[in-house]
């Protein structure tokens, strides 16, 4: 199968999948023993999945909703949905999930000089410095945003 | 060299990655009908609630210690166990899932990295992905890694990964652990053992083999060659199927009418159906029991059992709920107060090797019927995944309503789109 681009604009390029040649294969049998290449690997590309393209580590990816709105200027508005992975290290600047004293908050995590600082994307908030006494730890990594626009 | 990955305290693990506020305190987590622990954090461990205690004896310890307690959620257990599985899996190849949440591994391959250095990055990894603790043990035999992990999750000093591949070292493991403590080793054989004087696992893997083969027979025999460095029991990758099914409940309530009961006898049979299907297995026999407390005066008290097997091995729901609703008509007293019941579905074989038509003389009729019958269930499966347990039913079943009490339930975090956690923006 093959992606067939339908319409392109200047911001956008649009595909449909192109599903006019079929292959019928084997089903693989679940006998098969771990190792053993599957018959499906070359014609993996046969639809857009979007759980494959979101999700890098599935048993580490855990979905959590958005209540607030102190992230708006990084596109997370009030309602949406987090795409988290808990299995990646944080970088500065990085979105994260963090549990600080007692409550889930999603901010942008940096590093300024020694100290640790949960940023808004909102000026209408204030910056959080972690401090020794915070009970705080990085829960996981925002990697995408899911907003419903209808 | 194996491996025994053991999650620490599993359920209120699972509880605390959705709740950091909980560690550090004690919690609980209640069986089905908030009955009794099945399990404790460490702390609620040091105020003594012991592992199946009724709840309602220790009212007052947990209120006075402000025990958070939770109803159990399975579908959050299940889905973490399959997470903290997938995770082992990618970090050792040859996995056999022994429970809900313990696994053994194959480690024979990663002694170029040093096991006790990969066994830390292995602890490490699960706990990073998954949010849930885990200890390690290892050892050269699937025995010697229990023992191993048991030290592990004992002794701090371990830092939750213990190797055990020196003689020495296993010898003061063995010495150190009381011999009931063993893997495999029941009451009555430690019983057995104390009086002969074999006290630790030491004792007992320096005890007469010809004794222990005469009077533990094949398996003591088994866990004596492991306690010796000896594999015995291989890794079991592939799971035997299950040899029986089993749904069974109390009731919130005493259950007194014959219709009720039939009604919650259906529910259970559906839910082994289902899982027949699931395992692609059929059942042969089909066990109901019904019965009153366990309390009541011994004039109120009945147990009721019958076993029966199926005219030709079945998965189907309509044609076992027929089957358990005759038993059932065959057990029931009227004048009891019923507070439990259940379902055994027994003499389980894969449905593909006894798809040959067992009736001597097969009429086209019945396999028409068959073969309708398993188009249905196929479909009453498929949107019941679509759409939740319990959306499509035989009219005979009520999920609904014989759903076990869970007053503490946290919510399905990781299996329900309504349920994931909420992040505050502000």
């Amino acid at each position: 199968m093959k992606l067939l681009r339908i319409h392109t604009s200047p911001i956008l390029d649009f595909y449909t999948a192109d599903y006019s040649t079929e292959l019928a294969l084997p089903l693989a049998d679940a006998g098969i023993s771990a190792g053993f290449p599957s018959p499906a690997e070359e014609y993996e590309e046969v639809s857009l999945d979007l759980n494959k393209a979101l999700i890098k580590h599935p048993a580490a990816t855990f979905y959590a909703r958005v209540k607030g709105t102190s992230m708006t200027d990084a596109g997370i508005l009030d309602g949406d949905l987090l795409v988290i992975d808990k299995s990646l290290d944080p970088k500065s600047g990085d979105i994260g999930v963090c549990f600080l004293d007692g409550e889930f908050t999603v901010k942008r995590i940096e590093q300024i000089d020694d100290a640790l600082y949960l940023m808004p994307a909102n000026e209408r908030f204030q910056p959080i410095r972690i401090t020794e006494e915070s009970d705080f730890q990085v829960w996981g990594i925002v990697t995408f945003v899911i907003h419903k626009t209808r | 060299m194996f491996a025994l990955v053991d999650c620490n305290n599993f359920y209120v693990s699972c509880e605390r990655v959705f709740d950091p506020s909980l560690n550090g305190r004690p919690v609980v987590v209640l069986s089905n009908n908030d009955g009794c622990f099945i399990a404790r954090s460490n702390e609620a461990k040091a105020l003594g609630l012991p592992m199946g205690g009724p709840a309602f004896k220790f009212r007052e310890t947990l209120k006075k210690h402000q025990v958070k307690v939770f109803s159990a959620n399975f579908p959050l257990y299940g889905d973490m166990s399959s997470r903290v599985m997938e995770t082992l899996a990618n970090l050792a190849p040859e996995i056999e899932i022994y429970s809900i949440d313990e696994a053994f591994l194959d480690m024979t391959g990663f002694r170029r990295f040093g096991f006790r250095e990969y066994g830390a990055t292995i602890r490490k990894t699960v706990t990073k992905h998954t949010g849930i603790p885990v200890c390690i043990g290892m050892g050269p035999t699937k025995t010697l890694a229990k023992v191993a992990n048991q030290l592990a999750k004992k002794e701090p000093r371990y830092n939750g990964v213990c190797l055990l591949s020196e003689e020495q070292e296993i010898e003061a493991a063995l010495a150190s652990l009381k011999v009931e403590d063993i893997w495999g080793i029941g009451r009555q054989w430690s019983a057995l053992l104390q009086v002969r004087g074999i006290k630790t696992a030491f004792d007992f893997s320096r005890a007469s083999s010809t004794w222990i083969r005469q009077h533990l027979h094949i398996t003591g025999a088994r866990i004596q060659e492991e306690l010796l460095g000896h594999s015995c029991l291989p890794l079991e990758q592939v799971r035997p199927p299950k040899q029986s099914i089993c749904t069974s409940r109390s009731f919130g309530r005493s259950v007194i009418g014959f219709e009720e009961l039939q009604q919650a006898v259906a529910t259970f049979t559906g839910k082994c159906a289902v899982k027949l299907r699931k395992e692609g297995s059929v059942a042969s026999t089909l066990t109901v029991f019904i019965c009153t407390s366990p309390f009541n005066e011994p004039s109120q008290k009945y147990w009721g059992t019958k076993t029966v097997a199926l005219r030709q091995p079945s998965q189907d729901t309509i044609a076992i709920i027929r089957a358990a609703d005759q038993v059932l008509a065959a057990i029931f007293k009227a004048g009891y107060e019923y507070k439990k019941a259940g379902v055994i579905v027994g003499g389980i074989s894969s449905a593909t090797a006894s798809a040959s038509p067992l009736s001597l003389f097969p009429d086209e009729e019945t396999e028409q019927t068959n073969d309708r019958r398993q188009k249905l269930m196929q479909v009453m499966d498929k949107v019941n995944r679509r759409y939740g347990t319990g959306t499509m039913h035989t009219g005979a079943e009520n999920s609904e309503a014989w759903k076990p009490q869970q007053t503490n339930l946290s919510p399905h975090y990781t299996t329900a789109w309504k349920d994931v956690i909420e992040v505050r923006g502000n």
